[in-house]
């Protein structure tokens, strides 16, 4: 629709994927600047600034480490009982409940970032496509503020896998890729229909409940743990559990197919992207 | 690029808006993709096209609704047409909407960086603009406060210095300048202006006469989605201007005058001008003047019908149509009551002739009270052209002859 020759400016609203690289490239200052401007506005006005980013996640680990360690007396299998296995449990609870912040995050800024952004998209003329990735980045750095923190103490605590510890990369990789997918496909759903942002939160809800997180795979009944596998994120959890607590190589096989679905669900959302951009401005 | 290169071409451009009956029923639409289509077309622009040449002036007017705002966003970019295309050649820059994004809690230097990078800019090309871009919004030590204390004055002047801090080829601009204090307003003007000198491509949306008339060397009317008229601002801005007289069911129409220039007539035609003259001192007409010279503006308005309470009003317009002076009979306190149908009534306005040298207009106004949107019964523009010439005065610059009494003291500060 919009021709113009080889200014910045072709490459705006272009939605051909080289034309979107070229977009984040020329507007990669503005997509940092956009992630520190969100990780400040959040602190800025709080005395304890960036401290709430980890106190926030900490309680959520000390209130599940209380309730299914001690009050619920939730056992991992082969874990000794006690002090040590308490311990065991929490960074297993840590484990599961980090990765799952993370993934529950992405999903949850996609999906109202076109709507927020209403004022910038329908006013200025800027790429797009800068929006999600400022959405995933903030989502990353948060998870790496708290990740971090997390990796301190198992390194203080001589509870460090060692090598295997990289072999997350590549599950964060596959992990993001799965929210960034479905965050997409909500995100754009909910400007037309705003019905999908309320009913993916509920979704989350039970998804977080039906994944292997705060109670372990083995508990299950055996007709339930069929079904696990046809939740693409107890394959992912169970990675960072098996490296974090067991220092074992993460199960490639099992992760195979989530990746596949991650890429689909990547290639779905980018064909709805480029098809209904416009129309989603005209709508917001 | 340079500044020779940088053109718009709109060429058959229609926005269209889906409405759809029921919320459901672009959901069915999406999700049964044989069906025939749910929605229907609700069409906001249409068909129009033009060229803005590399460092013309275009204005854009319109009624609210008339489309001005949808195509503005959609040179810009940021909406999507659905017929036709638009081609910029240039880095365009659109002033659509000052201080868009701008974030409450952060200071007026941290929301220009973030402003300059959603317009493209690197950090580091916002930091060596930032001097100039603070100079320009004269809002002092505010710079470093958080926007949340400033007024909207000053949340606008750091929105447009960091817009135009570089020169872009092509400036799109959205009656963005008609906030801020007048002060501003002038100074951002200036800047345009200058963008003009130098060659930048503009256009503007305006519902400020003056504004269009002083920076455009042509002009867009708007009517309905659709291109109703292209020409000369100053004949583009009265039929504007009679366009919306008509609103109140009156009659619009345009002949030329001798001059070659377009007359446009409006009103409901209880009263007409039948007359119209300029006398010198001797009560003879006369086209040229001498400044400083007295004359007398003749006036006959023929009524047609009785009018209960008559006021007739006139315009001195500069070349360009920015009025020199005006007044009428409501503002004098000597409106007519009840003058009766076919009555001749003869006004002269005496005056000296104090405009400096040029070509000059006169518009009439026949009313019922000081507009002409109340009871408009006839709007006459270009009734009367004349020319000011400077026969007996030294040589002196602009159009208002302010001659001065000149005294000069010097003083020796030897002692």
């Amino acid at each position: 629709m919009r021709a113009m020759n080889k200014d910045l400016s072709s490459v705006m609203q272009n939605a051909r994927p080289a034309a979107m690289l070229r977009g984040l490239w020329a507007y990669r200052d503005f997509v940092l600047g956009s992630v520190r401007r969100e990780f400040e506005a959040r602190h800025r006005q709080a005395m304890l600034g960036g401290l709430w980013a980890l106190l926030s996640p900490l309680a959520t680990v000390v209130v599940y480490t209380v309730i299914f360690s001690e009050v619920m007396h939730g056992r991992l299998p082969g874990v000794p009982e006690g002090a040590a296995g308490a311990h065991t449990y929490s960074i297993w609870l840590c484990a599961g409940i980090l990765a799952w912040g993370v993934f529950a995050n992405i999903v949850a800024r996609f999906q109202t970032m076109f709507i927020e952004g209403a004022g910038l998209l329908k006013k200025i003329s800027f790429p797009r496509i800068c929006l999600p990735l400022v959405a995933v980045l903030t989502a990353l750095l948060d998870f790496g503020i708290v990740f971090g923190l997390f990796t301190l103490f198992l390194l203080g605590s001589g509870r460090f896998p060692g090598a295997v510890f990289l072999t997350l990369a590549p599950v964060l990789l596959v992990q993001t890729l799965l929210a960034v997918g479905i965050g997409m496909i909500a995100g754009i759903l909910n400007v037309f229909f705003r019905d999908v942002g309320p009913f993916v939160t509920i979704v989350l809800q039970f998804w977080f409940w039906l994944t292997p997180i705060v109670y372990p795979a083995a508990i299950l009944p055996e007709d339930l743990r069929g079904l696990l596998a046809w939740n693409p994120m107890a394959p992912l959890i169970q990675a960072w559990q098996d490296v974090l607590v067991k220092g074992a190589a993460p199960d490639w096989a099992g992760l195979a197919p989530v990746a596949l679905l991650a890429l689909l669900l990547c290639a779905l959302a980018l064909r709805l992207f480029r098809r209904r951009a416009g129309e989603m401005v005209d709508e917001l | 690029m340079g500044a020779r290169m940088s053109t718009i071409t709109v060429s058959r451009l229609g926005k269209a808006y889906r409405h759809y009956p029921t919320r459901w029923s672009r959901l069915a639409e999406w999700l049964l993709p044989g069906a025939p289509p749910r929605h229907s077309l609700r069409w906001v622009l249409q068909d129009i096209s033009f060229t803005v040449a590399p460092g013309e002036a275009v204005g854009l007017v319109g009624i609210n609704g008339a489309g001005k705002s949808t195509l503005l966003k959609l040179i810009a970019g940021t909406s999507q047409a659905s017929t036709g295309s638009v081609q910029l050649r240039g880095r365009l820059a659109a002033l659509l909407e000052l201080g868009m994004g701008f974030h409450p809690d952060f200071t007026g230097r941290q929301n220009a960086f973030m402003a300059g990078q959603l317009l493209g800019m690197t950090a580091n090309e916002v930091a060596r603009l930032m001097p100039q871009i603070e100079a320009f919004a004269e809002i002092g030590d505010y710079i470093d406060r958080p926007v949340r204390v400033y007024s909207s004055g000053m949340q606008v002047r750091v929105a447009f210095a960091v817009a135009t801090a570089r020169r872009p080829d092509i400036l799109v601009v959205d009656e963005a300048l008609s906030v801020g204090d007048a002060y501003f307003q002038h100074k951002s003007f200036e800047r345009i202006r200058e963008f003009r000198r130098q060659g930048t491509t503009l256009l503007l949306v305006s519902h400020d006469k003056q504004a269009i008339q002083s920076l455009c060397s042509r002009a867009i009317l708007l009517d309905g989605g659709r291109l109703a008229r292209m020409g000369a601002p100053e004949e583009i801005m009265d039929y504007y201007n009679a366009m919306i007289a008509e609103r109140q069911n009156t009659s619009v129409r345009q002949h030329e005058t001798r001059g070659g220039k377009l007359q446009t007539v409006s009103g409901t035609g209880e009263a007409s001008v039948a007359d119209i003259a300029l006398l010198d001192e001797h009560g003879a007409p006369v086209e040229v003047v001498d400044v400083g010279a007295p004359v007398t503006l003749q006036v006959t308005v023929r009524t047609h019908a009785p009018i209960p309470r008559m006021v007739l009003g006139y315009m001195i317009k500069d070349r360009l149509g920015q009025p020199m002076y005006g007044t009428n009979t409501h503002l004098k306190e000597l409106p007519l009551a009840d003058v009766a149908a076919g009555e001749d009534v003869v006004y002269r306005f005496a005056f000296p002739m104090n405009l400096g040298p040029g070509s000059y207009s006169v518009a009439t106004a026949i009313v019922s009270t000081e507009t002409h949107l109340v009871n408009n019964y006839e709007w006459r523009d270009l009734a009367l052209l004349f020319t000011v010439v400077n026969m007996r005065r030294p040589y002196f610059e602009g159009s208002a002859w302010l001659d001065p009494a000149i005294e000069i003291q010097r003083l020796s500060i030897t002692a």
